[in-house]
């Protein structure tokens, strides 16, 4: 056989995947593991979708997604964040965050730029990058800075070739948000270097003190930015695969031409449901929001106690407690923890080197399995504590 | 004030009433005198009324039955519905009586051991009350959901155990 494409042969394999084949083949795994919210998408969503079908809405729809769904998300930005983005020409409903981040990157980069990426992030920035023949920059960031890369970082990442400033706030795995000075600060680096912004903004229903910074609102962003959301989190949406990419018309037309060959159009039926989530779903968020939080409060209290240390995160569903008090590595933590205790949690190390050191704990799981994966983690730290440092 | 504004440990209790004043005081980021003092309070005056276990009776064995009552009634002046209420939710197999809209003034549900019983109840005692004009009863056949409890079982977590 012909040998396969060079560019997929040198992706790195990813860190979860391996994990999940592990865990898989166990019994009576309680999971911290998963990226996803454990609430089923709110029966009203769903609904909406069944009626849609029954009524043989079954077609194609623009390549841009239904204006009903991108007026609505147009109003929806407008009244959350001040963002005034163009319905007809500025926003793309997408096959969720996922193909925004893709067709972000193969739209604005050529082959030999640098985009510059704050580590740990989400698994698939990095690649997405890669598939677009450039290359990504890594920088650790740590709990000292909540997750967010100080000006010196960017700096020194910065080359000739840099062209874009990938990240996204709150963050998965860290759990971390930016605070309005770190925001700017980032925003300000890339007019001052002339670096288009992606942002993936998933997360951004999830914040849980203070309000959520909308990259694209800050001065000076909006013409250089990409902003990223969706429907997965927020609306409780993973499966019915639908985001959008709301960027100025020059950025977001390269974007629609990949959209347009390569998936055509997002489905209907999930549009449908989107414009139900949009029109009604508000207290419904509200309500798995209030969940989240309380379960945040929880796990981060109990994590603490056991003695691994954890920041209270302000964002999504993730803590991202240090297990360097255990002197393992994230790895073996989480490997020994799955057998000897059989609870899931996933490394940090598989959101990029600099996530050593952690572990990334969902909270999107019941609290009586929070409750239990909290007794069974503190047992197994007790068993392992080091000789000395034992508390 | 929309319901999510409320204090977050009536919500919890809510949705578990068995949630230990630790846990309450970990959820809500308070202390748990803090805490102790809010639950006090609340049962205190009455705004939280009971504590009580669902139970799927039929799938515990029991053969018992309920019936959906609705009473009509000539209100009376000064009292209004409240005194036929009252003698009506009397009755300890009486579960609840609401005052409704529409047709019918109260519904009430009742149960009993069978539904000859429910019936010489409702033969007996509901419609001899003074100014109830005429009931209508409705046997349970199948409970889907009571309380936000649904009670269908829904089976295991459909997600990928771990995931990005
Ligand atoms: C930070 C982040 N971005 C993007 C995604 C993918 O989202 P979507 O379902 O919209 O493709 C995830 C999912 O886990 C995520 O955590």
């Amino acid at each position: 056989m012909p040998e396969l494409s060079n560019l997929v042969e040198s992706l790195a394999p990813s860190g979860i995947r391996r994990f999940f084949d592990i865990v898989a083949s166990m019994k009576d795994v309680v999971s911290l593991g998963v990226g996803e919210p454990d609430f089923v998408t709110p029966w009203a969503f769903r609904e909406a979708a069944i009626y849609s079908i029954e009524r043989g809405q079954t077609q194609y729809t623009s390549n841009y997604g239904l204006i009903e769904l991108r007026r609505l998300i147009a109003s929806h930005i407008r009244s959350f964040y001040g963002v005034n983005y163009d319905a007809s020409a500025e926003i793309l409903v997408t096959v969720g965050v996922s193909e925004g981040m893709d067709i972000a990157m193969r739209s604005i980069l050529n082959p030999g730029d640098e985009v510059i990426v704050p580590e740990p992030c989400y698994v698939s920035y990095k690649p997405c990058v890669h598939l677009a023949c450039a290359t990504a920059v890594g920088i650790d960031t740590t709990a000292a800075t909540g997750f967010v890369p100080t000006l010196e970082q960017l700096n020194s990442a910065l080359t000739p070739q840099t062209k874009a400033l990938l990240f996204g706030y709150p963050a998965n795995p860290t759990g971390g948000t930016v605070s309005l000075e770190q925001a700017q600060m980032m925003v300000d680096f890339a007019v001052e270097h002339d670096l288009y912004i992606v942002s993936d903004e998933i997360y951004d229903r999830l914040t849980y003190e203070g309000k959520h910074i909308c990259i694209a609102s800050l001065p000076g962003a909006y013409e250089r930015t990409i902003l990223l959301n969706g429907f997965s989190k927020a609306y409780a949406m993973t499966g019915w695969r639908l985001g959008y990419a709301c960027a100025p018309e020059k950025i977001l037309s390269a974007m629609v031409k990949i959209h347009a060959y390569t998936i055509m159009c997002a489905p209907i039926a999930a549009q449908k449901a989107a414009i139900e989530a949009l029109s009604s779903g508000e207290p419904a968020v509200k309500d798995m929001v209030g969940h989240y939080n309380r379960r945040r409060r929880l796990i981060v209290a109990g994590l603490n106690e056991i003695g691994l240390e954890c920041h209270l995160p302000n964002g999504a569903f993730y803590a991202f407690p240090s297990i360097k008090s255990t002197g393992m590595t994230s790895e073996e933590f989480a490997e020994r923890l799955l057998f000897e205790e059989q609870v899931a949690v996933v490394p940090g190390t598989a959101f990029g080197a600099g996530g050593e050191g952690h572990v990334r704990c969902s909270y999107a799981t019941a609290i009586d399995k929070i409750e239990i994966a909290l007794h069974r983690i503190g047992r197994f730290v007790r068993n392992n504590s080091l000789v000395g440092t034992a508390r | 004030m929309p319901y999510f504004l409320m204090d977050e440990i009536l919500t919890i209790l809510e949705q578990d009433a068995r949630t230990s004043i630790e846990s309450l005081s970990r959820m809500t980021g308070r202390s748990m005198d803090d805490v102790r003092k809010s639950v006090a309070d609340y049962e205190k005056s009455g705004i939280i009324k009971n504590y009580k276990t669902v139970v799927d009776w039929s799938k515990a064995g029991s053969t018992r039955v309920f019936a959906f009552i609705d009473v009509k009634v000539a209100p009376a002046r000064d009292v209004g519905f409240d005194d036929v209420a009252e003698r009506i939710y009397r009755f300890p197999e009486v579960h609840s009586v609401w005052l409704v809209s529409g047709d019918y003034d109260l519904r009430v549900v009742v149960e009993g051991e069978n539904v000859q019983q429910v019936g010489l109840f409702v033969a007996q005692k509901l419609s001899t009350i003074d100014r109830v004009q005429a009931t209508s009863t409705h046997f349970l056949l199948k409970r889907y959901k009571e309380d936000r409890t649904v009670f269908v079982d829904e089976g295991e977590d459909p997600r990928l155990i771990v995931s990005p």
